[in-house]
């Protein structure tokens, strides 16, 4: 005797967190029971394989249905075909939400076109998440993506609001976002000791920075991109080491200021030329930035030019945050130089990258 | 013109894209009543249109308005071909005809189409301005009130009971049209939705107008049912009770008035004739009186009459109620007689409610049921010719008016079951039937109409108009003049129960409440079937039947000891196809058959579970192509007053082997075991002997709830009873071939609930008592395919039964999280759709409560009975002990007694009757302490009384505020809110403020892409989930937050898996209310338990 048909509704829809991870997991129903008898539920309950099947088809069900409002989270609010109490709600979107970091590193900076989507099957051998679970992941991120593509506002705040995240996610997304605008590239061999968090980071303080949300919230562009005008004025730093004054100026600066540290063992040797070459390299990241080709490679010439260099002269992070607080301060002393707003805004950003990066 | 309904349009959101080049809608609206249709204007290019139209006013009469339905459909605006249906909303206006319902329909309606499902929602106001209509002629029935709900709801008083209602009306069904092979499915299922709408607007306008003309105000337990005939029609037949119902407004408003005792002593007509033995002994059984009778056609007609118990047959003529009453005092036959004839008066005493007011219910009889069964083909109607041409294709047919001449009538086919019912409840010596319910179940031309309810003797005051109105107010006033007690010192005045307090009370027999529905109502001598009597275990003064069979729900005086639970019979039997007379034939030679195994079974296991009573029992016949189904359930109890239930004795028929004996006596060690098992799961510790305590206020405790009963002075029958299985009144089963060897084995196979759940079909689980207000309602649909080649009963029959239980199994896994709870009326529903397929649905609510504050709340009034009692008053507590006649059976007091005593003080059961509703059982668990109990109950209910008063005055600006916060306009509030839904009539640790109209609805869903939508379960799952959302949307549009008394009358699925389609009918009622919950209200310091009286073994609640 077969069942053809068997379904539970319940007034409440009833939702099982266990088989709901299941089920993001990309487990099929078969897999998922089996996961299930693994888990003992048969012991404690004192049911058979059958109750369990019907169980978690109906529970598939019940997801394979709230899915499509998943997708639009306030819809899941506002909708009436399923009566979940807020908190569960919440649990539902956040769940639905929530990634594996793994994954979303190695898609960090890439286009989320449908190429990449194809290529999710390496992608899943090499981070071990499901290929089914990639894909939701996958589908999660290009469709935040384009719904804030467009947005004025803070990024983080914007998918805060549409997709009904708890702060902390909202953040991640945006730096996913904000990733996957401007395309930095993360692939890079050297810059595999980054994790997921290190860029999360980086691209927070970036946002919080440079974008133009954080100087006008009424700015006109959204917050994902970075402001041309600001890009552009970042060429007039270049001052800084094209002028040979200045650059001898703002070295000897900041070597004075810094004398208890900057004159230790560290700086004493090799960074006798350090750090006009660190200065240019710090100055000329914010040159590039013009040139889309040049952004990508933003996160390859921090490592490059400055982590690297600091790295092999043994600085410890200590070190590094010590030069750069002097090094942002000393241009305040310079005569002539008019940019200084500009130069603090740009350095405050490009600090805290490097803070963030600069481990092992 | 003495109405005008008034319709806004505000906005619309979430509709689907029907424009694929902009992914956009354009969308407009069309309001229809009637002939009359508006539009909104084009709201172009958006999902979320704001049309926020003006006031569509329709002028129509109030005929009209209870009729029509309010149709509102969506389209999208098409330039270029026609405008595309996104879907309807058919909104009842029906609860803004009644002043006291709701005023306004406002909010978030789902947009439904019947291929699509729901698509989007639709924001609508609606409003009713009536004109008073003086027209003493009028067609209309505006102001009846509607209730499903099967008791007298909670913020009402019952003044008078009129009694039976019904209705039918008759149409042709549009999916039988020959305009249906060249229109669309969906606009064939708009039609049948649409006709079916109107069809259930007139049936209630008609009973009505007959409720105004019984005088009365309302109807309760209104049930209505649509059978699908196929080309023979479609019926929509409606059954209810009238009644005269007042709003509870205000609990201190009417409590001084109306009632000084010398009042209520003068209206009491009757002395009782004090002698319990001269009227009204005899035993009442397991009774069953059920007549199959086959008439497939006018020409043609046979009966046949069999009661199945013991096979005895019922006598139809004689032994009424009259015989009963001709050995009691005359006054007593006046009482019977003058109940009888305001019975009588009425054509048919029937009564659809379950629950009745306290003292309502006197003696009940037991279950009487008539099926018969009918051919429909062979109703060819001239009505029908003459509607085919007629253009107003859904005008309705009132099949009276046109085959006034025409016997063989839907309506006469009932109206011969309610005959036999009437007579069979005759023969029990009844005047009366409750909890009466009808259904059919139909396959191809073969229909089986059923009736059953349970014989019962009522109350005659409920039933009169005018002298007896208020009576329960009277009561519960002029108790406290009358026993003057001093609660809060702990002093107990014992009153003794003697004839000038039933005379004075004027109730027709001074039996307890707890006991006295179970003295049975037909003569000792004269017995309609054999059964074995013996005194009343509680009163001592009465016969009471040895088992006791129900429709009904256990009052809440009753009391049970330890729980009860869920037991069902299942049955199959195969059948050979035949086509019409033959089919007909063969179907009513088996029922008999089958309705003796249902019963046996029923009977085996009630046994095997050590209790004595089933109520709330529906036996449901269903047949098929080539095979009838029976399911029976009921909520098995151990109630006090009856004896104790023998064991189950297996006697082989083959002496002389051993191997076989030896099988035997493991079979009915097994069984016995099943038995001390379920006893001590069920926790039934039977009462000890009253006289055993007697004089000792510190009794030993609980071992001695086995011991055998070593004397009994009242009753020479009893005074061998014991408790062990197997003796004189043990049940025997003869196993003489191997189909009876399968019988035993399954009733071994039943498998009791997992720990922390209990299960019933009764609106409350006898024996549990502290609910916590988490409710799960839910629907579980399963369809399975009987794959044998060459099926057996016996195959057949365990198929059955596995898929009953595994469905249950599932259940209980499905709802682990809310351990412990009960499954609180399990309705299941069984139907045979295709050949070797049966669908079962469950309906049913899981209710959580405190295992920890079991013992306690134990020993506070009970839920039920405050759930009823939304009358407070001023009352002190009494206990107006018994003591009884022989001083000897004198009772002794206990807590939990007044436990009850303030419960039913509450509801107004006259003290007399309360006065012998002594719990033994819970004696002597709790006797120690009582003086303390006492002094904190006092405290408590006194505490409670004054705080209900208080709450009440704040309940109702609080449900106004919460009317007032609904009727703002929703448009921006993006959160849902929260709609419970119960099968119950009260939702736990909950007060319902207002009851804001029946809920009536029909859904057709059909599918062209059976596999792209999930197959069957993904679809069937998705429209049950869109039944609930919409039943929801329109509660909450009427400003409530609950739905009670929930039922899904109808799921009526077929599938063509070949051609990937499905189609799917379901239709759910239920009352729409408003609930304010209890702690909300501050009201009682404790959770209010549930049964009168608490048994004993609450202490296990705790171990266990």
């Amino acid at each position: 005797m077969s069942s053809d048909l068997d379904v539970f509704v319940g007034n409440t829809t009833l939702i099982d967190e266990e088989v709901y991870r299941l089920w993001l997991d990309g487990h099929s129903v078969a897999e998922a029971v089996a996961r299930r008898l693994r888990g003992g539920v048969l012991e404690r309950e004192g049911t058979s394989v059958a109750v369990l099947q019907s169980d978690t088809r109906d529970h598939y069900r019940t997801f394979q249905m709230l899915e499509r409002l998943l997708h639009a989270p306030p819809r899941l609010l506002q909708q009436l075909l399923f009566q979940i109490p807020p908190e569960r709600q919440a649990l539902l979107v956040q769940r639905y939400y929530a990634f594996d970091e793994a994954l979303a590193r190695e898609l960090l900076g890439k286009k989320l076109s449908k190429g990449t989507k194809k290529e999710l099957d390496e992608v899943s051998a090499r981070t071990g998440v499901g290929i089914r679970s990639c894909r939701r992941q996958f589908d999660n991120f290009k469709r935040v993506f384009k719904a804030v593509e467009e947005l004025r506002g803070p990024l983080a705040e914007n998918i805060q609001q549409l997709f009904l995240l708890p702060p902390a996610l909202a953040r991640d997304y945006a730096a996913i976002v904000f990733f996957a605008n401007s395309r930095f590239e993360t692939g890079k061999r050297r810059l595999q000791f980054l994790s997921f968090g290190d860029f999360a980071a980086c691209a927070q303080s970036m946002m919080a920075h440079w974008s133009q949300g954080a100087l006008a919230p009424e700015a006109a562009e959204p917050d994902g991109d970075l402001p041309k005008s600001f890009l552009q004025d970042l060429k007039e730093l270049k001052v800084l080491v094209s002028d040979k004054d200045l650059l001898d100026q703002h070295k000897r600066d900041t070597s004075g200021m810094g004398v208890p540290v900057l004159g230790g063992p560290g700086f004493g040797g090799s960074l006798g030329g350090g750090v006009p070459a660190l200065s240019r390299a710090l100055v000329n990241v914010g040159g590039k930035l013009t040139h889309a080709r040049d952004v990508r490679d933003f996160f390859v010439d921090l490592v490059e030019k400055v982590i690297e260099p600091c790295r092999s002269d043994k600085w410890s992070p200590g070190d590094l945050r010590l030069f750069l607080t002097h090094y942002t301060a000393a241009p305040r002393n310079l005569p002539g130089f008019r940019h200084q707003a500009l130069w603090e805004r740009y350095m405050a950003a490009i600090s805290a990258c490097l803070l963030r990066m600069y481990h092992d | 013109m003495p109405g005008k309904l008034k319709v806004k349009i505000v906005a619309g959101r979430h509709l689907p894209v029907m424009d694929r080049a902009s992914d956009l809608t354009d969308a407009f609206v069309e309001v229809k009543f009637g002939n009359t249709t508006f539009k909104t204007d084009v709201y172009p290019k958006s999902l979320n249109p704001q049309w926020n139209s003006e006031w569509f006013k329709f002028e129509v009469d109030d005929e009209e308005l209870q009729d029509e339905p309010l149709q509102i459909t969506v389209l999208d605006h098409d330039t270029y071909s026609a405008n595309d249906a996104i879907g309807k909303v058919y909104i009842d206006i029906d609860p803004l005809l009644y002043s006291e319902a709701a005023t306004v329909i406002s909010g978030w309606f789902p947009i439904y189409d019947t291929i699509h499902g729901i698509r989007g929602e639709i924001n609508v106001v609606v409003k009713v301005d009536l004109f008073n209509d003086l027209n003493r002629f009028r067609q209309s029935s505006c102001g009846v009130k509607f209730f499903c709900t099967t008791s007298i709801p909670k913020c009402y008083r019952a003044v008078v009971i009129h009694g039976f209602v019904e209705e039918l009306v008759v149409n042709e069904d549009p999916e039988y049209q020959w305009i249906d092979r060249i229109r669309t499915p969906r606009a064939s299922n708009e039609a049948r939705q649409r006709l079916i709408s109107l069809m259930s607007g007139e049936l209630q306008r008609k009973i009505g107008l007959k409720v105004l003309e019984m005088r009365g105000n309302a109807v309760v337990g209104y049930l209505q049912c649509f059978d699908l005939e196929g080309e023979s029609g479609l019926v929509v037949r409606a059954i209810g009770t009238a009644c005269t119902l007042d709003k509870l407004s205000n609990t201190s408003a009417f409590l001084p008035a109306c009632n000084s005792p010398s009042k209520e002593m003068k209206e009491i007509p009757f002395n009782e004739d004090p002698n319990p033995n001269t009227y009204s002994s005899g035993p009442s059984t397991p009774l069953k009186n059920q007549t199959y009778s086959f008439s497939p056609s006018k020409s043609y007609s046979r009966q046949s009459s069999s009661s199945d118990t013991d096979l005895s047959l019922t006598p139809k003529t004689g032994m009424g109620s009259g015989s009963a009453g001709k050995e009691g005092g005359p006054f007593k036959t006046l009482l019977r007689q003058q109940t009888q004839s305001a019975l009588e008066q009425r054509e048919f005493p029937f009564f659809t409610l379950t629950t009745f007011p306290p003292g309502f219910l006197l003696h009940v009889g037991g279950v009487v049921s008539a099926r018969s069964v009918k051919l429909l083909d062979r109703i060819h109607n001239p009505a029908f010719v003459g509607i085919m041409g007629n253009t107003r294709s859904y005008k309705l047919l009132d099949w009276n008016s046109f085959n006034s001449d025409e016997p063989e009538t839907r309506d006469a086919w009932w109206a011969e079951i309610r005959q036999e019912i009437k007579s069979h409840a005759k023969a029990l010596g009844c005047h009366a039937v409750v909890g009466y319910s009808e259904s059919t179940s139909i396959c191809e031309e073969v229909c089986i109409l059923s009736a059953s309810g349970t014989a019962a003797v009522l109350n005659p005051r409920f039933l009169q108009d005018g002298t007896m109105e208020g009576c329960l107010e009277q009561r519960l006033s002029w108790q406290p003049g009358f026993f003057s007690i001093g609660s809060e010192k702990g002093e107990v005045d014992f009153f003794p129960q003697s004839q000038d307090s039933s005379s004075l009370l004027g109730i027709e027999e001074a039996s307890p409440p707890g006991c006295g529905f179970c003295h049975i109502p037909y003569d000792e001598l004269n017995m309609p079937f054999p059964a074995h009597l013996t005194y009343c275990y509680n009163c001592r003064k009465q016969k009471v039947p040895d088992v006791l069979f129900t429709t009904i729900d256990l009052p809440v005086e009753a009391i049970v000891v330890g729980k009860g639970c869920l037991i069902q019979a299942r049955l199959c039997r195969l059948k050979k196809k035949a086509q019409a007379e033959a089919n007909a034939t063969s179907i009513s030679n088996l029922l008999p058959f089958m309705e003796y195994e249902v019963h046996t079974q029923l009977m085996n296991k009630l046994k095997l579970r050590g209790m004595n009573a089933l109520f709330g029992l529906r036996i449901q016949i269903t047949v098929g192509e080539n095979m009838l189904m029976g399911l029976a359930s009921a909520t098995g109890v151990y109630l006090a007053a009856l004896p104790t239930p023998g064991g189950i004795q297996i006697a082989g028929k083959t002496p002389n082997d051993g191997t076989y004996e030896q099988h035997i006596s493991h079979m009915q060690k097994k069984i016995n075991d099943t038995i001390a098992k379920n006893k001590e799961l069920y926790e039934i510790n039977p009462p000890e002997l009253p006289e055993e305590i007697i004089g000792s206020p510190i009794p030993e405790p609980r071992q001695r709830s086995r011991l055998l009963r070593s004397q009994s002075e009242s009753s020479d029958e009893v005074t061998e009873l014991d408790l062990s299985h197997g003796k004189k009144d043990a049940f025997v089963l003869e196993i003489d071939d191997t189909d009876a060897m399968e019988d035993v084995h399954s009733l071994l196979t039943d498998v009791p609930p997992p720990s922390g759940f209990y299960s019933c079909n009764t609106e409350i689980m006898p024996g549990i008592n502290n609910w916590t207000p988490e409710i799960q309602m839910f629907t579980a649909v399963r369809v399975s395919r009987l794959s044998n080649i060459n099926p057996t009963n016996q195959t057949l029959n365990k198929n059955f039964n596995d898929l009953c239980e595994n469905l249950l199994k599932s259940l209980y896994f499905k709802l682990r999280s809310m351990v412990p709870c009960c499954l609180c009326h399990v309705n299941f529903t069984v139907a045979l759709p295709e050949d070797e397929l049966v669908q079962i649905a469950v309906t049913a609510v899981a209710i959580t409560y405190d295992k920890n504050q079991a013992l306690q709340a134990n020993k506070a009034p009970t839920e039920k009975s405050q759930q009823r009692a939304s009358t407070d008053n001023e009352e002190q507590l009494q206990f107006p002990l018994e003591l009884s006649s022989d001083p000897l059976s004198s009772q002794p007091f206990s807590p939990a007694k007044e436990a009850l005593e303030g419960a039913s003080s509450h509801t107004g059961i006259p003290a007399a009757q309360r006065a012998t509703s002594v719990d033994y059982s819970s004696f002597a668990d709790r006797c120690n302490s009582w003086i303390e109990l006492i002094k904190l109950k006092a405290q408590t209910i006194r505490r409670g009384s004054i705080k209900t008063t208080t709450s009440l005055e704040k309940a109702s600006p609080l449900a106004e505020g919460y009317l007032r916060h609904r009727s703002v306009p929703s448009g921006t509030n993006s959160t849902v809110s929260v709609v419970k839904m119960t099968p119950l009539s009260f939702l736990p640790g909950a007060k319902i403020t207002k009851y804001l109209g029946i809920i009536n609805m029909f859904f057709i869903r059909e599918t062209t892409s059976l596999r792209e939508e999930g197959g069957v379960s993904g679809f069937l799952h998705a429209f049950i989930a869109e039944v609930f959302a919409m039943v929801r949307a329109h509660v909450a549009a009427l400003g409530g937050n609950a739905v009670v008394s929930y039922i899904m009358k109808q799921c009526v699925f077929m599938e063509n898996p070949n051609k990937n389609q499905a189609q799917c009918l379901i239709n759910v009622s239920g009352d729409a209310v408003i609930f304010v919950r209890e702690s909300e209200l501050e009201v009682l310091p404790a959770p209010p338990p549930a049964a009168a009286a608490q048994p004993a073994g609450s202490a296990g609640d705790v171990t266990t």
